[in-house]
């Protein structure tokens, strides 16, 4: 039973681009970000230029012990997040030099983490103001003038990306520097990536680029590397901006098959139409038999 | 390179998706590490042994490139029967003086030869005056005063011709010495010294020696990291060797790069920010030993190579400082010049500072109350100072350690008690000014200004120009002789805007120089020694050409070839790659097609190529000197090395080093273990620069009593979230989050041992200090097995302080001032230490613990001094 206004499995073409599903009938192509995790060397300028271009406050001074992760994770004050991974296990033929306990395994891995972007996102679904709205690029950006800081959206994205900022009640997040690609240039953090770890481009290149990349891994006997949020048949229609990993999504604190929350809406309300339809059916029927009576 | 110079990165990346293979050598595993095929941890301190122990593979497996080796390197030249080496004296050279800690460099010269002592010659009688007033050995005291970065564009003087043997089989001859002196430098040595397996060693020797030669190079790359250690520029020099024996110098793809500590250390070594030289590696004259330029120019001027030019060079400079005041008839000013009197480098001037000779210091973009060795020592002798002027972004420890420093905390000093006047004015940022960067490729990039600098702050162009401007408004009047020299200074620059800022392109154009009509000169070979042209920087010549700021030039890759000339400039003369004559073999062809640069056309009669070619335009390969050539001419078709007086690249280096000719495997001047190598535990004329001072102490080594006291291994570094001493970072929000307190990175093995908890706390303890740091406990650091022994490392980034928004202690509060003797770089890359679970204590109980280490280590003033 597919959802209406939800389209799911479908692969995207003029009717499941976001863009024209969002009422634009003349508009550039779908861009995204396209985060190759392999290169990623964690120097975290990502972080800082999505901060600065944005500015964005700073959200705590806070010593963590992860690894060199002291900023956590994404929320309303960090909208590009470096996770830092320390594993026993190896990196294809990679010679670490780090035994303990005659173990040799060791790989420290590092991943950009930001919004999605989805196809079908569901903060925007959610959002009852219209703050969140989908942009001519296919990207999913929230107005900061018009959020009214509700807090639908919160727990409505699977990932996890949108937050409420304290002491502020608004949402916030990626806006894929939508101010940026308005007048011809990509994202503050894509611009700022040493190592093209974070590639921003039309989303069909970057998955052609990105298909070819993990090819080359693959043969390069780095087995563990896959792609994320590529798949257009996945729960959320894929992602605008999707990663080559190299280990389960889990490791790196992403949802392993993230279903875009608003999935089961329509039925639900198809139920509760159905409940009400019945529920004012049996009234009807009661006032029905009552006049027999 | 990842941590500290990740921008630099992305080129060691588009390599690796190339196919090159990536080997990351350092004791603990880095972001550089993560992105690398192989890491090998090595003990810290021991990295000539590592870099000996290839040597000695190469050498001893044939794996040098022989062809270059005997046409390019002094390999074959014969030295003289004096020589002695550290093979026949125990891990000492000859002419080493025990008592003034130094070495008489004479013997290690070429067979028939007379070498320009670096260091020259110098009035004895002076030396013992200059030298007892500090109460120093005189002659150390110059000796040290600093030759060995007075050749950064070259070699140092040299002259006669060699006595080379081809075969490389004369048992005097360099190729025979270095290989007895590599030798015993044996894979399972390098193991017991570095705690590198021998697997892994010889892994990396085949890696290495494989990617070598006709077909292929390798680079190496380095941080400051590798020269500050009492051995530094040994280090460097180790990789020299090995990169000439491989033949990777002077072609593309192979090279030795420097990334240094901040964006344009390169240009502030080229037009220097060092007490030593003059623009250019034009060296600083000596008190009385140079009375006037002919007498300067004979002492320091080789007479063969493009040193040979040097007066030609000195002059411009003088031309351009004191223009119409410089004649001929008045030396051309070279009276007006700054004399040296000993070592002036930042560790001596802190000493001056303690004994109240140096009374005004300024800083500019410089924490040295957290940034530089032994922090303490640099704030009692800023405490001792009458006034200090500091610029800086915001308001640095330096700036405020007299009302919030560790002293003032723990009572040993009061604000009120300390006289040093301090004025703080705020500096503007790179985007604020324009300007040039020169980077490790010596590669000018210009930066335009983006934005107006806010407030009050200003740039230092700006700062210096407007000093000199109102010290010289304010002597106008002055009939003082002394005044002279600021007052006939060429002080006219433009100035642009509401501020007043000077034109920086003014000032490039004066360093490239113009002609007696004020025409832009074009390049170095154009200056005269007749007062008729004017050069700020003889080697910068040509960055204006035309009147045009060649550095501004910014053609997109894919718009030219591979070589990109149009990109920047690159000193001298926009070549890209120095030496690059030997890129081509002896008859000007290069080695392979797929390695080629440049190449002599014989049809044209001249070398040509990608790159700009590194030699006399028009000398075919098959010239060779007259007898009694001088200059540029006495070099011969097949000596590409053309600063050097020989026009060889130097595998022995006969003068210009003061510890050694060759390098030689010492331990650090703490280390936990002995040195397998030599009876010489450590460099024997390392700098002590603090000889007996008691906030210096140092801890026993080795198999000294006490040693144990501090077993483990302790290296400062950086890591990306923060820059240097952190006046850039500590106070900026976006950057102070990522890292926002000192910590300390330990393997779970020592956690273990000491009782150490995650992201708890640890106090860590040296002779001088004990400070406190988080704990990091990772598996990115091993213990290494070191002569049957575990050893433990204690990683401490050094970049915090008591202010900004990230705070912690200053990892400097630990280091010494045991210095590198050529450069006075201090050795803080490796110190023995401990550490123990929790915090440190407060106010005098902190001086009370480390006091304590001290007696259980049984230190006393003469504790790890000797020779």
């Amino acid at each position: 039973m597919a959802p209406v206004d939800v389209e799911i499995g479908r692969r995207p073409d003029v009717n499941t681009d976001p863009a024209t599903q969002g009422g634009y009938s003349d508009h550039p192509p779908r861009m995204g970000f396209f985060t190759d995790t392999s290169v990623c060397i964690g120097c975290k300028a990502c972080e800082v230029a999505c901060k600065e271009w944005n500015a964005i406050p700073e959200d705590g001074l806070v010593f963590t012990g992860m690894s060199m992760d002291n900023s956590q994770g994404l929320g309303a004050s960090t909208w590009r997040h470096v996770a830092f991974i320390e594993q026993r296990k190896p990196i294809a033929a990679q010679d670490p030099g780090v035994p303990h306990d005659g173990d040799t395994d060791f790989r420290w891995l590092m991943a950009s983490d930001v919004c999605k972007h989805c196809t079908h996102a569901a903060c925007l679904d959610v959002c009852p103001t219209g703050s969140l709205f989908r942009t001519e690029f296919g990207t999913v950006v929230v107005q900061e003038d018009i959020c009214n800081g509700c807090g639908y959206c919160i727990p409505a994205c699977p990932y996890g990306v949108i937050d409420q900022r304290k002491g502020d009640g608004r949402a916030w997040k990626c806006t894929l520097c939508y101010d940026r690609l308005s007048v011809g240039q990509e994202p503050a953090c894509a611009k700022s990536c040493p190592t093209n770890s974070i590639q921003f481009g039309p989303l069909d290149e970057l998955r052609e680029r990105a298909d070819a990349r993990l090819a080359r891994l693959h043969d390069a006997g780095v087995s563990d590397a896959r792609l994320y949020g590529r798949d257009p048949d996945d729960g959320v229609g894929g992602d605008g901006a999707f990663f080559l990993l190299l280990d389960e999504p889990e490791v790196y604190g992403l949802p392993p098959d993230p279903v875009v929350t608003t999935r089961d809406l329509p039925s639900m309300w198809k139920h509760v139409a159905a409940a009400a339809v019945t529920l004012v059916g049996g009234a009807l029927a009661a006032f029905a038999a009552g006049r027999r009576i | 390179m990842a941590e500290c110079h990740p921008v630099g990165f992305q080129w060691v990346m588009e390599a690796k998706a190339r196919g090159a293979k990536i080997i990351h050598v350092d004791p603990r595993f880095t972001r550089t590490s993560a992105l690398a095929d192989i890491h090998v941890p090595l003990r810290a301190g021991t990295d000539i042994a590592f870099l000996g122990g290839i040597i000695n593979y190469v050498l001893s497996h044939d794996k040098y490139f022989r062809e270059y080796v005997v046409a390019y390197t002094n390999a074959g030249t014969i030295l003289t029967e004096e020589y002695r080496d550290t093979e026949d004296l125990e891990g000492v050279f000859s002419g080493l003086d025990v008592d003034e800690r130094t070495y008489d460099f004479h013997t290690w010269q070429y067979e028939g030869m007379e070498v320009q002592a670096a260091s020259g010659h110098r009035d004895l009688e002076y030396q013992d005056k200059a030298g007892g007033k500090n109460g120093k050995p005189g002659s150390r005291h110059l000796r040290q005063s600093g030759r060995g970065e007075a050749h950064g564009s070259g070699g140092v003087a040299i002259t006669g011709t060699p006595q080379v043997d081809p075969t490389l089989q004369h048992p005097r001859c360099v190729f025979q010495v270095l290989k007895r002196h590599y030798a015993r430098y044996t894979p399972e040595m390098v193991s017991d010294i570095c705690g590198v397996p021998v697997d892994t060693f010889r892994q990396i020797c085949e890696l290495l020696a494989d990617n070598s030669g006709r077909e292929r190079t390798s680079a190496f790359v380095y941080s400051v990291g590798w020269t500050q250690h009492t051995v530094g520029v040994q280090y460097i020099r180790t990789a020299a060797v090995l990169q000439q024996l491989l033949g990777n110098i002077g072609r593309p793809g192979g090279g030795i790069m420097a990334l240094r500590g901040h964006a344009s250390i390169q240009g502030s070594t080229d037009i220097p920010t060092l007490f030593n030289l003059l623009p250019g590696y034009i060296p600083m004259p000596h008190a009385h030993s140079n009375e006037d330029l002919d007498a300067f120019i004979e002492a320091e001027s080789p007479k063969k190579g493009y040193w040979a030019e040097m007066r030609a060079y000195t002059v411009s400079l003088l031309k351009s400082w004191w223009g119409p005041a410089a004649t001929p008839d008045n030396d051309f000013c070279f009276d007006y010049l700054p004399r040296l009197t000993g070592s002036h480098s930042t560790y001596e001037t802190v000493m001056a500072q303690l004994a109240g000779d140096c009374k005004g210091y300024f800083l500019m973009g410089e924490n040295p109350a957290v940034g530089s060795a032994n922090a303490k020592m640099q704030r009692l002798g800023m405490a001792n100072l009458e006034w200090l002027v500091v610029r800086d972004f915001s308001l640095i420890e330096s700036a405020t350690w007299w009302k919030d420093g560790p002293e003032i905390e723990s009572g040993e000093l009061k604000p009120e008690d300390i006289g040093t006047e301090v004025f703080f004015l705020p500096a503007a940022a790179h985007t604020e000014k324009d300007g040039s960067f020169t980077n490790t490729q010596r590669m000018l990039q210009w930066h335009h200004q983006a934005v107006e600098p806010g407030g009050d702050a200003r740039s230092d162009l700006w700062f210096t120009f407007h000093l000199g401007r109102i010290i010289r408004e304010k002597l106008a009047s002055s009939t003082d002789e002394m005044d002279r020299p600021i007052l006939d200074l060429t002080w006219d620059y433009p100035t642009k805007a509401s501020i007043a800022e000077p034109e920086a392109e003014a000032v490039l154009a004066e360093i490239n120089g113009w002609d007696s009509e004020g025409a832009p000169l074009t390049s170095y070979e154009q200056l005269n020694d007749d007062g008729s042209t004017a050069c700020g920087c003889w080697i910068y010549c040509g960055v204006y050409t035309n009147g045009v700021n060649q550095a501004a030039r910014r053609k997109p890759a894919m718009l030219q070839d591979w070589v990109a000339k149009e990109w920047g400039w690159a000193w001298p003369a926009n070549r890209r790659i120095l030496y690059n004559r030997a890129s081509a073999d002896p008859d000007g062809k290069p080695w392979s097609e797929r390695k080629a640069l440049v190449w002599w056309d014989a049809d044209k009669a001249k070398w040509t190529g990608h790159d700009t070619p590194d030699f006399s335009a028009a000398k075919s390969p098959h010239y060779r000197p007259p007898t009694g050539a001088t200059g540029a001419e006495a070099l011969s078709g097949v000596d590409p090395f053309v600063m050097q007086a020989d026009g060889k690249s130097w595998l022995f280096v006969p003068a210009g080093l003061t510890d050694g000719p060759l390098p030689a495997h010492y331990e650090p001047q703490e280390s936990p273990v002995t040195n397998l190598l030599y009876r010489q535990q450590r460099n024997p004329v390392r700098q002590i620069t603090a000889m007996v001072h008691p906030n210096d102490r140092f801890e026993p080594s080795g198999a000294e009593p006490g040693a144990d006291v501090f077993p483990y291994v302790c290296s400062t570094y950086r890591i990306a979230e923060h820059h240097t001493a952190g006046g850039m970072t500590r106070f900026q929000p976006y950057l102070a989050e990522l890292a926002p307190e000192f910590f300390c990175e330990v393997s779970p093995e020592l956690a273990a041992e000491r009782g150490l908890e995650h992201a708890g706390w640890a106090t860590i303890i040296t002779a001088r200090a004990a400070i406190e740091a988080r704990v990091m406990v990772t598996e990115r650091i091993t213990p290494l097995t070191v002569q049957g022994k575990r050893i433990h490392h204690v990683g401490l980034p050094y970049h915090w302080g008591h202010s900004g928004l990230a705070t912690g202690d200053p990892a400097n509060e630990l280091t010494h001032l045991s210095l590198d003797p050529n450069v006075h770089i201090q050795e803080v890359k490796v110190l023995a230490c401990d550490i123990q679970p929790g915090r440190r204590p407060r106010g005098r109980a902190r001086d009370a613990l480390v006091e304590q280490y001290q007696r259980r280590a049984g230190i006393t003033e003469q504790t790890g001094t000797e020779v």
